[in-house]
């Protein structure tokens, strides 16, 4: 599809800010008005629209993508059902995962993942099993209800921006690093995608394919991770008092 | 942009605020750090779809050129078109 519009602009309306393309609002997909709860998002996702040329790239637009999911909802799932489903990744998440063999890849994933695992169970006062069985690991019942309770603050929005995640690195405890700013999005990136990456040492790269996911990964990651803190932020400039 | 206003305000804010907004200081660098990585990605993902994935489907003529062979001509047409 062509550009077909030269300005884009941001303006408050009654359900919060709306992007306009020329005189026309925004709509979603499903022809609903395009309004976020957040400027710095309203901001961003203008910057999608203004940043594409001739053709619009739709699949490189993520934050729109998102904010989309966010208003028309089109799984139909409420919270509980939204945190339910990245809590479920637990039980196959990627971090907890292991291999056998090569023990040089065992190593790996041990120095790698290992660290994340305990500061996760450090933060949240939660026991993280990894295993090495095709069963997977056995998550205990608290761990589960402590993690439900902890996404159970986040709001609709930001919930559909950490299950996004927790789909694209298919690894719960990655997500959670990154909502709490222990790891950088490349890093995340990194951890999700570590056996590819000891791979590739080994077997070579392949431009056209690896590096093109690893960098469609890292945006889609990287939009989601900016989505969940953009709608769960709230900046408040408190002035100090003057105490003489 | 309004993308860099966004952040040089919120880098301009935070350096008058105490320690105690020590926190604050580190979301937003994480948020800028973040964002970068982002359009980044955007940018080698669209460079590598452009290089690799979007020529589409070769012609007959180019098909043929790959193993060596030319589509033979015919002045009169194959025959049986129409």
């Amino acid at each position: 599809r062509k550009r077909f519009y030269q300005n884009v602009s941001i303006t408050q309306g009654e359900g919060g800010f709306e992007i306009n393309l020329d005189h026309r609002k925004l709509k979603t997909p499903q022809a609903k008005l395009f309004t976020v709860p957040s400027e710095a998002l309203a901001i961003a996702v203008a910057t999608e629209w203004d940043s594409q040329q001739d053709t619009i790239k739709f699949y490189t637009m993520h934050l729109t993508t998102l904010c989309n999911t966010s208003l028309d909802n089109p799984t139909q799932r409420n919270k509980d059902q939204l945190i339910r489903a990245a809590v479920k990744f637990l039980d196959t998440d990627t971090l907890c995962y292991r291999v056998e063999e090569p023990a040089t890849l065992v190593e790996l994933q041990k120095n790698e993942w290992d660290p994340i695992i305990e500061w996760a169970e450090k933060r949240y006062d939660v026991e993280i099993n990894s295993s090495t069985n095709i069963m997977g690991p056995s998550i205990p019942a608290r761990t589960r209800e402590v993690l439900i309770s902890h996404l159970a603050s986040y709001n609709m929005w930001a919930l559909q921006g950490i299950e996004f995640v927790v789909t694209q690195l298919k690894s719960l405890v990655l997500t959670l690093a990154l909502m709490d700013l222990r790891l950088t999005v490349e890093q995340a990136v990194l951890l999700s995608r570590l056996e590819e990456e000891y791979q590739i040492q080994k077997w070579g790269n392949i431009e056209w394919a690896h590096d093109y996911e690893l960098q469609e990964l890292r945006a889609r990651t990287a939009a989601g991770t900016l989505f969940v803190h953009l709608c769960s932020e709230s900046t408040t400039v408190k002035h100090k008092l003057l105490q003489q | 942009t309004k993308a860099y206003r966004y952040f040089a305000q919120g880098y301009r804010a935070e350096r008058v605020t105490s320690e105690k907004l020590c926190r604050a200081q580190h979301e937003l660098h994480f948020q800028a750090a973040t964002y970068l990585c982002l359009l980044r990605s955007i940018r080698e993902h669209v460079a590598l779809h452009q290089e690799f994935h979007g020529k589409g489907e070769r012609s007959v003529e180019e098909s043929a050129g790959l193993v060596g062979l030319k589509l033979p001509q015919q002045p009169g047409g194959k025959g049986w078109e129409p």
